[in-house]
């Protein structure tokens, strides 16, 4: 017998409204614009896109402020509307080498061409609350220097000149999708169903999109020696680069305009085989925006992935990549964990049928058991 | 390279500008890259305002951003960005095109029309509205340029002891 239930709609409308009435909190305060959002709350806004896996700040503030701060809430609500939108084309792979630098630092060497340039950074701040931000103090504006930053060529080429790491294709010669219609694009994991063992390009989508947490504690484990691959931070950089496309009906390459991101180019330990020669290996993290954590998390995690390619023993959950590609998806997450409260009012009635059963039929045998 | 305008492009450092653009791929990307707000007001001292039909309306959609595998090697897709397109048709019959990034459909819509203007009237629109909004852009990113190159590190070495 099945029994339909409802009811719940008009509950249903006036929590939505109460909702509506909770976010926009004591009305005596001025309401915060999308547009203040974006200006002032950008990391957040930055996270929403590199996850919500569409560059659009206005969007993504949009969502922030419809879903009171929620990150993953607003990131839920980017990736819907994401997909009301056609694609019209794929950019050219973007030249981070061109990026206009607002930040680029190197742990790896102290001088370098260009200079260490710290850019707009939260590292060397005490922690310490700022109460001057709480009585509405002003800041004081940067002055600019004389000159421009001068240019910053890649860290990890200084290297590769060398022989002494890895090319950025790593061992694996390029692999075309396979798919019919574009055979030699990158796989695409909105596209296509994730399929494994997966190659590094899927991976490094679903590692772009995926949870900064979940990746962060994965890379975390790396460190702590779950799959230990003794890294340092070659370079990493924060900028503008330009979004090229090459539009048909055009037939060249024209720029749409520029797009923030964030770079990380891990440089890691390898010991070597029988045939080849130690030396180190990479890992490559990129996010939108300002998102440094995220990539630096997303090129250990990388780095960790790879350890199949490199003939490494995979040991540790970094290393797994069914276990990490199917997990660090936070809507895939997210959407199974809370499909708990949804109704299971049925499942549970069968289960307490079945339970009830059984503990007659235990009573039963030990009443017959007894002497 | 089409040299044949009026108007040239200066000497510029920005890191990201190749020297193999043409000059339609130059005003295009430079149109990209302007303020609408500064399109719209010179579309205003346009008199008469120029007629022209839409070939394909501004159009709302997105572009696969792609990246690098360790910034040089293989592509992957990284996500998308929105990306607004529009071409139009001047009544000399030349075909416009606008594509930026956004979803500003009016940003789309001039971009597209000024590109046909520019390729009927290169030296009337190339110095006055082109170069202006180039040198502007350059100067916005100069100015980030600068403050970042306050923030760099100049080390000192410390020599303790004897």
């Amino acid at each position: 017998m099945y029994v339909a239930v409802k009811g719940g709609e008009q509950a249903i409308d006036q929590a939505h409204s109460w909702l509506d009435e909770t976010r926009r909190g004591d009305t005596s305060l001025p309401e915060l614009s999308v547009e203040q959002i974006r200006q002032q709350m950008g990391m957040a806004v930055d996270r929403v896109m590199t996850e919500g896996s569409l560059y659009d700040p206005e969007l993504a503030a949009l969502a922030l402020k419809q879903a009171s701060g929620d990150v993953i809430e607003a990131i839920f609500l980017l990736r819907a509307y994401r997909t009301t939108l056609p694609r019209f084309l794929a950019s050219c792979p973007v030249e981070t080498d061109r990026m206009a630098i607002r930040r680029r630092i190197s742990a790896a060497y102290k001088d370098l061409p260009g200079g260490q340039i710290l850019g707009p950074t939260y590292d060397y701040t005490h922690r310490l609350l700022d109460f001057t931000l709480l009585a509405n103090g002003e800041r004081a504006t940067t002055p600019p220097a004389d000159d421009t930053v001068e240019n910053c060529p890649r860290v990890l080429d200084f290297l590769n000149s060398e022989g002494l790491i890895e090319s950025p294709q790593g061992q694996d010669e390029h692999k075309p999708s396979g798919t019919m219609e574009a055979p030699d694009a990158p796989a695409d994991l909105t596209r296509q169903p994730m399929d494994y063992p997966a190659d590094r390009d899927l991976r490094l989508q679903a590692l772009a999109r995926g949870d900064e947490g979940f990746l962060l504690a994965l890379a975390y484990s790396t460190q702590r020696g779950y799959g230990r691959n003794h890294p340092f931070a070659g370079e990493i950089r924060q900028g503008e680069v330009a979004v090229e496309i090459v539009p048909e009906e055009l037939g060249f390459a024209v720029i749409a305009g520029d797009i923030q991101v964030t770079e990380c180019d891990m440089i890691n330990q390898f010991s070597g085989t029988e045939t080849e020669a130690p030396r180190f290996t990479r890992g490559y993290g990129l996010a939108f925006g300002n998102a440094e954590r995220k990539a630096l998390a997303m090129a250990l995690v990388d780095r960790a992935l790879r350890a199949r390619e490199l003939g490494e023993d995979i040991v540790s959950p970094a290393q797994d990549e069914e276990f990490v590609l199917a997990h660090c998806d936070n809507l895939d997450s997210s959407g199974f964990v809370s499909h708990l409260k949804l109704p299971h009012y049925v499942d549970f009635q069968s289960e307490l049928v079945l339970l009830r059963r059984l503990r007659k039929e235990f009573e039963q045998r030990r009443e017959a058991n007894q002497p | 390279m089409t040299k044949a305008n009026a108007f040239s492009r200066t000497a510029d450092a920005s890191p990201d500008t190749n020297p193999d653009q043409t000059d339609r791929q130059f005003w295009m990307s430079v149109l990209a890259r302007a303020d609408l707000s500064d399109l719209e007001s010179y579309w205003q001292t346009l008199s008469p305002a120029p007629e022209y039909r839409h070939l394909r309306k501004p159009e709302i959609g997105m572009a696969m951003v792609r990246g690098r595998a360790g910034g040089t090697g293989s592509p992957f897709n990284l996500g998308e960005v929105t990306l607004t397109r529009c071409v139009v048709e001047l009544d000399a019959g030349v075909q416009g095109f606008g594509y930026v990034t956004g979803r500003s459909r009016r940003h789309a819509e001039l971009s597209a029309l000024f590109d046909g203007l520019m390729q009927q009237h290169s030296a009337l629109h190339g110095p006055a509205l082109i170069q202006p909004l180039h040198q502007q852009w350059l100067a916005r990113r100069e100015q980030v340029s600068r403050k970042a190159a306050a923030t760099k590190v100049n080390f000192m070495t410390m020599v303790r002891g004897s």
